[in-house]
């Protein structure tokens, strides 16, 4: 019998153990990215930029030049890196609670200068790393721990969707929704993010792709069941698919 | 139907189980054994891998990695 | 001499910034800065550089920290409330050992304030707007042409030191025009970006990282070490002021930026009366030149200081010279002036005349 390897971890990611919780889609996430700038040859010009919350690592385990940005500002540092580096790709990779909270001003600015950088962003709709308060993308009725009865419209408003807010700024040239909650939507994230970084390799302008990813420590739910419960709960509220696409 | 083996790196996993649930011919679960973490890794646990890889894709700690097992005449011919 | 032009303060300091070679620039517009980046809006995409409106001073100093990373010499202005926003930026880049100037033309304070001159922000360039154990390297102007030298030389102890320098200057400093001539110097002995900065990975076979983050208390602390250790070589080598008729002074009028050239005015007034009156003009904030006063002449029996704040450069000034010299201290805030008839009149009273 002859034994090809047909999946293997990919180069530009650092051989070690991540610190996220078991089952926490992170871990996804970091590995299609890594598998793009593998597959795009990009790994010597790529330019990271990570955020504060659980993903504040990502530069211990993927290997590539990178900052390390204040709470929400990635999008700003991402953007100044790329109008001096113009011949590197840049990308930023934020959490609900950077992007959508603290860093609001910060992203949608960068998409509305239809900056040349790409912002994966993982909403997994509760802040992680601070141990599970709620978040901007936290679901109606869903508990946290600083809405421990549910988030109450009437006190904290409703969960804000990226996707369909920078899509009415012009500039942004592409927007997607995706998944990495089970196998057939992470095949699908993988291309959308491909098309993302293409789009910046392209000189095409602001690339963004929105993961939809789990938290099973702070959801309180074993990993399974958290992937269940975001295919139940998150996509009627935050649906799959591309928004915005080049011209 | 293709025939496969999925390697795992035991010392990587975290017992998470999303594999497991990937896995459309349900040849893997949950060992035994314990690793240096304390957790308990996945393993291959009978014949049936078709190297669709899902397992893999799910994983978010790269422990696996998935070998396609084709016969030496196949491959010569 | 080279050629001279007729400039106001902010264009100044803008275009001395060019000439240090700076090709970057990120900022928010605030009174009473704006000709800065007005001035580079125009000019920096003539020379391929840029210019970029941030839509916040919080996102321009981040965007400092991003350009900065890249180890090319950028720069931001803006006035009090300004760098109140960017202090917790200002702090990343310190804990990140980023080279970058930062101009504060100051206003009044607190809160919103005014937009007159002020020197209200002594204690936040000097001590840290920002949390945490840092420094800047902070330069006051007293003129439109030194403002021009410092800016150059900012730029050169940014990089040698890998550490941002504040040129804290005044709104009159931004708002007077004077001659100045561009002076070109470049500081040999200058680290290489390609050793530390992001956008080299090819060449140095390894990536870079830009961060400020150290969870573990060890390495946090020796990181602390590290910084203070810079800190002290820049107490040791960039100390700068001016003494004026210092040597038989009975008394010393203590003053930077602005206010020293009102109080030179009146100094020589008082000594055309007879008055034994000096000037001491730190041109460096930090590191503070406190050596010439722990060994004043001994002609000094006391020490004014004039300000325009309710007393911050004096703390400085009293630790300099110890308990035993007498220190007073005149200041006017808001944006109002210290005159030269005031500061006669407080040299007057001092001297018990």
């Amino acid at each position: 019998m002859k034994e090809t390897k047909i999946f293997e971890k990919p180069k530009s990611m650092v051989d070690v153990t991540t610190h996220y919780c078991p089952g926490c889609t992170h871990g996804v996430a970091h590995r299609l990215v890594a598998e793009i700038i593998d597959e795009l040859g990009i790994q010597e010009k790529t330019v990271a930029v990570a955020p504060v919350g659980c993903a504040v690592f990502l530069y211990n385990y993927i290997n590539v030049d990178a900052y390390e940005a204040a709470h929400g500002r990635a999008p700003a540092v991402a953007s100044a890196c790329k109008r001096l580096l113009p011949d590197h790709i840049v990308f930023s990779y934020q959490g609900d609670g950077d992007l959508a909270s603290i860093g609001m001003a910060e992203i949608v600015h960068a998409a509305n200068r239809g900056e040349h950088i790409t912002v994966v962003f993982l909403n997994n709709a509760i802040y992680g790393m601070t141990g599970g308060q709620m978040a901007p993308t936290t679901l109606v009725g869903q508990k946290a721990t600083t809405c421990p009865l549910g988030r109450d419209p009437k006190l904290a408003g409703y969960p804000i969707r990226m996707c369909e807010m920078l899509s009415t700024l012009q500039a942004p040239a592409y927007i997607a929704r995706v998944s990495v909650a089970k196998p057939k939507y992470t095949l699908k994230a993988k291309e959308a993010l491909r098309k993302a970084f293409q789009t910046q390799i392209d000189g095409k302008g602001f690339s963004f792709v929105e993961i939809l990813s789990t938290c099973p420590t702070n959801w309180g739910l074993r990993p399974v069941d958290a992937t269940n419960w975001l295919e139940e709960h998150m996509m009627p509220e935050f649906p799959l698919g591309e928004f915005k696409t080049p011209a | 139907m293709a025939k496969g083996r999925v390697g795992v790196n035991e010392e990587r996993c975290k017992s998470c189980g999303l594999c497991v649930a990937a896995c459309p011919m349900k040849v893997l679960r949950i060992s035994d054994k314990i690793n240096s973490k304390g957790y308990r890794p996945v393993e291959q646990f009978k014949e049936g891998c078709i190297a669709c890889k899902m397992c893999a894709i799910t994983c978010p700690d790269v422990v696996l990695e998935v070998f396609l097992l084709e016969d030496d005449k196949a491959c010569n011919a | 001499m080279g050629k001279r032009f007729l400039m106001k303060g902010n264009e100044a300091l803008a275009e001395a910034a060019i000439h240090a070679g700076c090709k970057y620039f990120f900022g928010y517009p605030i009174t009473p800065q704006n000709e800065i980046p007005e001035y580079m809006s125009k000019k920096l995409p003539e020379i391929g550089g840029v210019y970029l409106q941030a839509e916040s001073e919080v996102a321009a100093i981040n965007m400092i920290f991003g350009a900065a990373g890249t180890g090319k010499r950028v720069m931001t202005s803006s006035s009090s409330p300004g760098v109140s926003l960017m202090s917790e930026g200002i702090s990343y880049i310190a804990g990140a050992e980023l080279p970058c100037v930062l101009m504060n033309i100051m206003r009044g304070g607190p809160g919103l304030g005014g937009i007159l001159p002020s020197q209200s922000d002594y204690f936040q360039a000097t001590r840290g707007g920002g949390h945490g154990d840092y420094r800047l390297l902070v330069l006051a102007p007293s003129t439109v042409q030194e403002a021009v030298d410092l800016t150059m030389l900012a730029f050169d102890l940014a990089e040698k030191y890998r550490s941002p320098v504040m040129i804290l200057a005044d709104g009159f400093m931004g708002q007077m025009m004077e001659a100045v001539e561009f002076n070109e110097t470049h500081m040999d002995g200058l680290p290489d970006p390609a050793e530390w900065a992001v956008g080299y990975m090819k060449q140095r076979g390894s990536r870079a990282l830009v961060k400020s983050l150290y969870l573990d208390p060890e390495e946090l602390e020796a990181h602390n070490w590290k910084l203070q250790a810079k800190y002290a070589e820049m107490t040791k080598n960039e100390k700068r002021h001016e003494s004026y008729l210092a040597d038989d002074a009975e008394i010393l009028i203590a003053a930077y930026g602005t206010v020293a050239r009102i109080a030179r005015t009146a100094i020589n007034e008082l000594r055309a009366e007879g008055v034994k009156v000096g000037l001491f003009r730190p041109i460096s904030l930090f590191p503070f030149p406190y050596e010439p006063l722990e060994a004043l002449p001994k002609s000094v029996k006391q020490i004014l200081t004039v300000e325009m704040s309710c007393g911050q450069m004096i703390e400085d000034i009293r630790l300099g010279v110890g308990k035993d010299m007498p220190v007073s201290m005149y200041g006017r805030v808001g944006g109002m002036t210290p005159s030269v008839e005031e500061i006669k009149d407080q040299v007057r009273k001092a001297l018990g005349r």
